[in-house]
């Protein structure tokens, strides 16, 4: 399984989505170390197709599709956790969900 | 930049409506935008304050690029306010972002309480956690109590937590 957290210095949330995801990973047994990539200016961000800080991919699925027409820049994503609460990092059940599908 | 104590900067900046809003005390500055994800999950705290201190003059500033950011242009900050409706306080666009510098805002939000005669009297974050609602901006409210009350604030200072300021 192919881990990837794609992350911009300007959004402070890279260290909690990272740990989240890391503990997600060791409950549920999958042994993948999580690659990290910075992402640093737009023109990366549009190779990369970073949608904002923090992106989660596992086998390059992102663990909370974007929305079409999301555009590639450095920014913040806004994430919405399952009871409805703006969040800056995902809601640790999609991302545990994404996990179990890729083992 | 300011530090506590320092009288803050005054301003006159445009509001959604077109309406030019200088700043008038006792007051909160908020430095913020729609965006970032922290600033959006402390706004409603933020709001609710907003309500229940009707003594004191609130703004909402956005200073971020919006050429690179156009969720934060003053088109898509009059639609955020038209579609959410009930905002208790000005939403304001900084173009230039020299309001913000002369704050030496950032992240968004980042909050500057100022007392009666425009001093700076708390800057931070409006509580300990951005995911906790119930938290109710906790600073910035006991800062608020202490500025109303002529006391000092226990905690003058907290740090900013959210996203960059855009800075162009």
């Amino acid at each position: 399984m192919t881990v990837e957290l794609l992350w911009w210095d300007g959004c402070p949330s890279h260290p909690e989505a990272l740990a989240g995801l890391e503990g997600i990973l060791r409950e549920e047994g999958v042994e993948a170390e999580v690659q990290r990539i910075e992402i640093r200016d737009d023109e990366q961000a549009r190779r990369e197709r970073f949608p904002g800080s923090p992106t989660i991919r596992i086998d390059g699925r992102d663990v909370v599709p974007p929305g079409d027409g999301e555009p590639f820049s450095l920014t913040c994503r806004v994430y919405r956790t399952r009871d409805g609460r703006i969040s800056p990092t995902p809601d640790p059940e999609d991302v545990r969900d994404a996990v179990r599908r890729a083992a | 930049m300011i530090g506590i104590g320092d009288r803050a900067p005054e301003f006159t900046l445009p509001d959604t409506g077109g309406t030019e809003r200088s700043l008038e005390t006792p007051a909160v500055v908020v430095f913020t935008c729609n965006h970032c994800p922290y600033a959006l999950a402390w706004h409603d705290r933020i709001a609710d304050a907003a309500r229940d201190y009707g003594d004191v003059h609130f703004y909402a500033i956005n200073p971020n690029d919006a050429e690179r950011y156009p969720r934060d242009s003053l088109e898509a900050m009059r639609e955020r306010v038209e579609r959410e409706g009930d905002w208790p306080m000005p939403y304001l666009r900084d173009e230039s972002q020299e309001v913000a510098r002369a704050y030496g805002a950032k992240t968004t939000p980042d909050l500057f309480v100022l007392d009666g005669d425009g001093a700076l009297r708390y800057r931070g974050a409006p509580d300990l956690d951005h995911q906790d609602p119930s938290l109710n901006a906790g600073w910035l409210r006991e800062a608020l109590d202490a500025v109303l009350a002529g006391e000092d604030v226990a905690r003058p200072e907290t740090d900013p937590i959210g996203c960059s300021v855009k800075w162009k």
